[in-house]
């Protein structure tokens, strides 16, 4: 969703830096889900739909309570419900509020092949421009969580926007406004690890051993982070990547092979011209008509 | 129509088969310009000449069918003239000779010489991987079928295929238009004598046995 009034940083591909004189000085922004605080009563999804107008349809029951049962290019966020069984035989419900994580260096943005359909804001946003997007999909085969979507109505790619429209006007994302136990903050990335140190140390006291923040490194860091109670177990919530990374594929895909393919062509077509400037053409001439129509009444 | 030609000629093509080349050439090269579009951020504008971004999107897999399907015919038709001769190995280990235009020192070659029988085999591998690859990364119909990790992979072989196609078709032109005479033989389909005495030797006495008889 477009939105002048952030700055952007970053441009799916584009060559040449954007502006840059710009900063985030107060610090970029980031959003906790405490994993540990949640209740599974899915108003962040309500507040989500109302506050961007998305209505999914209404799904069917698969057995879990997972509602709908994946996320889509209506549904921007997501409670996936895992049950644990912990070692001592206690069963545990880990809720995880899932969603575009933000990445400092997002696997999307890099995959992208349109000009503008993609952007990071200063302060660490991660958006889709939609009026810029092509429907390839490429951004999906960049993602190292499986986030974005694309529409099967228009086939443009669509993910949490972290409420970039609210956050620019100096409001919280629609989910952390309504989250009734205070699981969702929202604030600058620093204050929000801080609290989340607070938090895990709390969680600590409690017997969780492993509580822990998840903002991995892999990406550069994230812009929606968890407080997880088995920090050392991602994978328990719902197959939270362990240690998610932009893919070493996509990274050759959208790497080396650029400059390389392209220099690849450029020297063939060079050779080419080359030789013909050096070494000629090789053409018939009249001696090979003439040898051509000799060794023909030599033929019976 | 009349039967006598001011130079001798020989056949060399077929109206049907230079159609279908022609389909595969023009199919190729919107292939490659809206492949280049969606590859490097540079070449970004070639969407303007399919009507944007999703046209192009759109568009560039099925020209690929439409390739594809078409090559399957000119290769049915070609496969058999492009088997690899012992004699194609010695014109090889003589590259010299032949980029220096001693032809004279060649071996002798049939309707293809090794260079184009390579070629040959290039493009069928390269279609072979792009159609595959090329499936898996069809976001509208197919690639939900795929998990994200085999999507990776064709992405990768989808580039990496196209670029050697392209640059095997770069050699290709460049070799029509090096070879004087050999343009023709795909636009009017026709070589002179002269021109299939020096460059095709074998087929040259080929052909004119047969159109003696």
């Amino acid at each position: 969703m477009a939105l002048q009034s952030l700055d952007i940083i970053r441009r799916s591909a584009t060559t040449l830096p954007e502006p840059q004189a710009r900063g985030a000085h107060a610090g970029q922004v980031a959003k906790l889900i405490d994993v540990s605080k949640c209740i599974g009563c899915k108003a962040c999804q309500v507040a989500c739909m109302e506050w961007n107008d998305l209505r999914d349809e209404i799904g069917t029951c698969t057995g879990h309570y997972d509602n709908p049962h994946d996320l889509s290019d209506q549904s921007w966020t997501l409670m996936r419900f895992a049950e644990y069984e912990n070692p001592k035989g206690d069963l545990e419900w880990l809720i995880r509020k899932d969603g575009c994580m933000h990445c400092a260096d997002p696997g999307c943005l890099k995959a992208c092949p349109s000009p503008g359909a993609i952007v990071q804001y200063a302060n660490g946003i991660v958006d889709f421009h939609e009026e810029n997007c092509i429907g390839c999909g490429y951004c999906v085969t960049g993602c190292p969580f499986n986030v974005p979507r694309i529409s099967k109505k228009d086939h443009k790619a669509y993910k949490c926007t972290l409420c970039s429209d609210r956050v620019s006007v100096g409001l919280e994302p629609a989910c952390v406004k309504t989250c009734p136990t205070g699981a969702i903050t929202f604030g600058s990335k620093e204050d929000m690890q801080q609290h989340a140190a607070e938090r895990i140390e709390d969680l600590k006291s409690r017997g969780f051993d492993q509580a822990g923040l998840y903002d991995p490194a892999g990406v550069g860091g994230t812009h929606v982070m968890y407080v997880l109670q088995h920090a050392d177990q991602p994978q328990l919530y719902s197959g939270l990547p362990e240690n998610p990374k932009i893919s070493a594929m996509v990274g050759l895909w959208k790497g080396i092979s650029k400059p390389l393919g392209l220099l690849a062509i450029i020297a063939t077509a060079a050779a080419g011209f080359f030789h013909y400037i050096g070494i000629g053409p090789n053409e018939t001439d009249e001696q090979d008509e003439e040898a051509a129509r000799r060794e023909l009444e030599k033929t019976p | 129509m009349s039967t006598e030609r001011k130079r001798d000629e020989i056949v060399r093509y077929e109206p049907a088969t230079r159609i279908n080349h022609w389909i595969v050439a023009i199919s190729f090269v919107l292939l490659a310009l809206s492949g280049l579009a969606l590859f490097h951020p540079a070449l970004f504008w070639l969407t303007n000449l399919f009507g944007g971004g999703p046209w192009t999107r759109i568009l560039h897999p099925f020209i690929g069918l439409v390739m594809v399907i078409a090559f399957v015919f000119l290769g049915a038709k070609l496969w058999h003239e492009n088997v690899m001769q012992p004699r194609d190995w010695q014109w090889l280990r003589q590259i010299k000779d032949v980029v220096n235009n001693r032809e004279d020192a060649l071996p002798e070659v049939g309707k293809y010489n090794a260079g184009q029988k390579l070629l040959f085999y290039a493009i069928v591998l390269c279609l072979i991987g792009l159609l595959l690859s090329g499936i898996v990364i069809w976001r509208a119909y197919f690639a939900v079928y795929f998990s994200v990790e085999v999507i990776r992979f064709a992405s990768l072989l989808h580039a990496f295929c196209a670029f050697v196609l392209i640059c095997a078709i770069i050699v290709h032109i460049y070799a029509a238009i090096w070879v004087k005479g050999s343009v023709k033989a795909m636009t009017r389909g026709t070589v002179s004598y002269g021109w299939a005495w020096k460059h095709h030797r074998l087929w040259f006495r080929e052909a004119t046995r047969a159109q003696r008889k």
